[in-house]
């Protein structure tokens, strides 16, 4: 556990440097808030709508389809762990699973999952 | 020490809180959230079996769950936004012409 | 990790879910791609009709013997393929029925067909696992197409609505499921179902309690599928809700795919505990037989009905479970093939009655059709006789194989409770054909538009619930063929 201290001595200096700045900015500064300077800062440009907006439906479209195939890639780790025992065997079938990915992304397109108009 | 026991009761907590939450909460898409929590605390379980027992086979089990957890995602979300588009509203006690 | 065998593989054993898999994918495809020239796409019925013969062409026959494939997780014997030929004659029937349907609803999606074929192929892979995630894998297929497949009437409230609470309360139970299936690997160290009974014969006093949960979270999960009752909250609501050519899709398969899991998890890996579980399932028995009848005889809706009664079948079959013997498993299996028949019978006529948006649902709309439509209403009598179990019926022979199964087990309070809710049940299908012979038309019977397809569905439900009431013995063979390789 010694030879962690000065992780933990680094990690209390840290800490409390961030915190006494903050403190200290917030103690000795004067603060006389304006309407102009409470408004969120958006590149000097006066900020359009509140920030609590409703998105279009088609982000969760998507975002579905994304997590749908990004999820499907995760058996291509074991494959890619044990491929040199699988041989060509173990190739063919992740052939025909990337394959079914094709089929379904080309499905996808077709019917206009991904086009945004 | 952590031994399979901790995981097992921290495993059988998550589930617990799902279910309780699958219960009172009211938001469709927080009762989603809850079964999601449901289905990982399960994960988590199959996880210490499996490096307690010296098998693949929990681990394997996990990725399935997790694709299957993934597919039921985009279904009960686009189910949800349907509803939402009807009905404007994602409360399980709105969604009630036909009584329960 | 350095050595992976590559694993034991024989693709003749998953042929049909292959063909059943292509199929799919080709309907989805020709619909994609030629919908401008499809119209009313009645290529679609006839491919996926074409894709379910094929699969039956191909799973035809008996095997000798059980056989293993894929690393011991998945087995063709008797039983899987006696299964196989309920999933595909359910499924091939839904299709005769709901192509009329569906273009009357306006939902006439390509996407119906293939996700009925894929429905069908979870259900063949439930009936086939002989390890929890192959049955796990397969009961999540079914439910997810079926879920996507009640809400397929987008624009409809109702069927949101039933979407929404099938989805929430399956994905609810398929936790549960799960959590047992993770409990069991824990106190087993296995998945698979033989091993699972091996070790529970050899070492399952080291297990104590920790199995006696996981059974009792499973039967909760694969409870919840068969609607057995205290988790049959979703029923009615979303047999109501769904468009009825699906609600007849999953009043049958999903049905007989959950007890075909049920059968062989508890049978073949809990056979040594199953005087712990059978305590469960008999309370559930009761309880579902009754509360469905009960429920069943206040209702006003044809549709909220069949639920209800869909609910007591689930009863009648956990009896067979029960009585956890040989007569009792192939009174099962007979009494799922006659429901296919009388069920899908039964929707086939409530679909042929019915108007645009689920109109004249309630039963008082049938009356006065015994003289408007005697054909119809003769075959509606035909199938509420036989879902009552009143010879020369299927539904008589289904029930009698049952309980004298229950009584040969030595169950015979539960046989006795069983009769009386088979008597409750005659009052209220009954009431139907009462309300279509004896009381005045409350309505006027449009001309209706019967295609072709539909009248075939009728004729085969018809012959085949007669049938197998008439001459049951040869069905009866088969099926005590299909659990002699179970075990």
């Amino acid at each position: 556990m010694v030879q962690y201290l000065p992780i933990l001595i680094l990690l209390i200096l840290a800490f409390g440097f961030a915190i006494t700045n903050i403190v200290l900015s917030v103690l000795l500064g004067t603060q006389k808030p304006t309407p102009e300077k409470l408004t969120p800062y958006e590149c000097g440009i006066d900020p359009v709508g509140s920030a609590h907006e409703r998105f279009s439906v088609k982000f969760y479209l998507i975002a579905m389809l994304f997590v749908i195939f990004d999820i499907e890639v995760v058996f291509l780790y074991p494959w890619a762990v044990a491929f040199q025992s699988l041989k060509l065997f173990g190739f063919i079938e992740i052939l025909i699973f990337v394959g079914i990915f094709l089929i379904c992304y080309f499905y996808i397109w077709k019917r206009g999952g991904l086009e945004w108009e | 020490m952590i031994t399979v026991t901790h995981y097992i009761v921290l495993s059988a907590i998550l589930f617990t809180l799902g279910v309780v939450g699958v219960l009172i909460r009211r938001n469709a898409i927080v009762v989603f959230m809850c079964i999601e929590l449901m289905l990982n605390a399960v994960n988590l379980s199959f996880v210490a079996f499996a490096h307690y027992l010296h098998s693949m086979n929990g681990q394997l089990f996990v990725f399935f769950t997790m694709t299957v957890a993934a597919a039921e995602a985009a279904v009960g979300l686009a189910i949800i936004v349907a509803v939402f588009r009807n009905k404007e509203t994602v409360n399980i006690d709105d969604i009630n012409i036909m009584k329960w | 990790m350095t050595n992976v065998s590559v694993m034991t593989f024989n693709i003749l054993s998953v042929l049909p879910i292959l063909v059943l898999a292509g199929f799919g994918m080709i309907v989805l495809f020709v619909d994609i791609l030629f919908s401008k020239r499809l119209g009313d796409k009645n290529i679609l019925a006839y491919l996926s009709l074409a894709g379910i013969i094929i699969a039956a062409i191909v799973s035809r026959g008996t095997t000798p013997i059980a056989l293993y494939s894929f690393n011991e997780t998945f087995v063709i014997d008797n039983y899987s393929l006696f299964f196989n030929f309920i999933f595909l004659l359910s499924t091939g029937l839904v299709i005769l029925i709901s192509h009329q349907y569906m273009k009357r609803e306006n939902i006439n999606y390509g996407e119906y067909y293939a996700l009925i074929l894929f429905s069908t192929i979870g259900m063949m892979l439930m009936a086939s696992g002989a390890d929890l995630l192959n049955i796990y894998i397969g009961l999540e297929v079914m439910s997810i197409s079926i879920y996507v497949l009640t809400g397929l009437k987008r624009s409809k409230l109702t069927s949101n609505e039933a979407s929404l609470k099938y989805f929430l309360l399956g994905a609810f139970a398929t936790g549960f499921l799960l959590y047992g299936v993770s409990i069991i690997y824990g106190a087993t160290g296995s998945f698979n179902l033989k091993e699972i009974a091996d070790f529970l014969i050899n070492k399952g006093d080291v297990t104590g309690p920790f199995v006696y949960l996981g059974v009792g979270l499973i039967i909760i999960g694969l409870g919840f599928k068969v609607a057995s009752v205290p988790f049959h909250a979703w029923v009615p609501d979303v047999y109501e809700g769904a468009p009825t050519a699906v609600t007849a899709f999953m009043s049958v398969g999903p049905k007989a795919a959950a007890f075909a899991a049920f059968i062989r998890i508890l049978m073949t890996a809990f056979g040594s505990t199953h005087y712990e579980w059978q305590k469960i399932v008999y309370v559930l028995a009761i309880l579902t037989m009754t509360v469905g009848n009960v429920v069943a005889v206040a209702q006003t809706n044809i549709k909220r009905m069949l639920a209800y009664s869909s609910i007591a079948h689930a009863g009648y079959l956990l009896v067979a479970l029960v009585a956890a013997n040989t007569l009792g498993v192939s009174g099962m299996l007979f009494y799922l093939l006659t429901y296919v028949f009388m069920n899908i019978g039964v929707f086939a006529i409530v679909i042929i009655l019915s108007q645009r948006n689920d109109g004249f649902m309630q039963i008082n709309d049938y009356a006065g059709l015994g003289y408007k439509h005697p054909l119809l209403a003769i075959a509606m009598t035909l199938f509420l006789l036989s879902m009552a179990g009143i010879p020369p019926t299927a539904g008589f022979i289904g029930k009698f194989y049952i309980f004298s199964a229950a009584i040969k087990s030595g169950y015979i309070g539960l046989a006795v409770i069983g009769m009386i809710n088979s008597v409750i049940s005659v009052y209220y299908y009954l009431r139907v054909t009462v309300v279509m012979y004896m009381q005045e038309p409350v309505r006027e019977f449009y001309p209706l538009t019967i295609s072709p397809f539909i009248v075939a569905a009728v004729v085969i439900s018809v012959i085949g619930t007669l049938h197998l009431g008439i001459f049951p013995s040869k069905i009866m063979e088969l099926v005590q063929q299909s659990i002699l390789t179970m075990r």
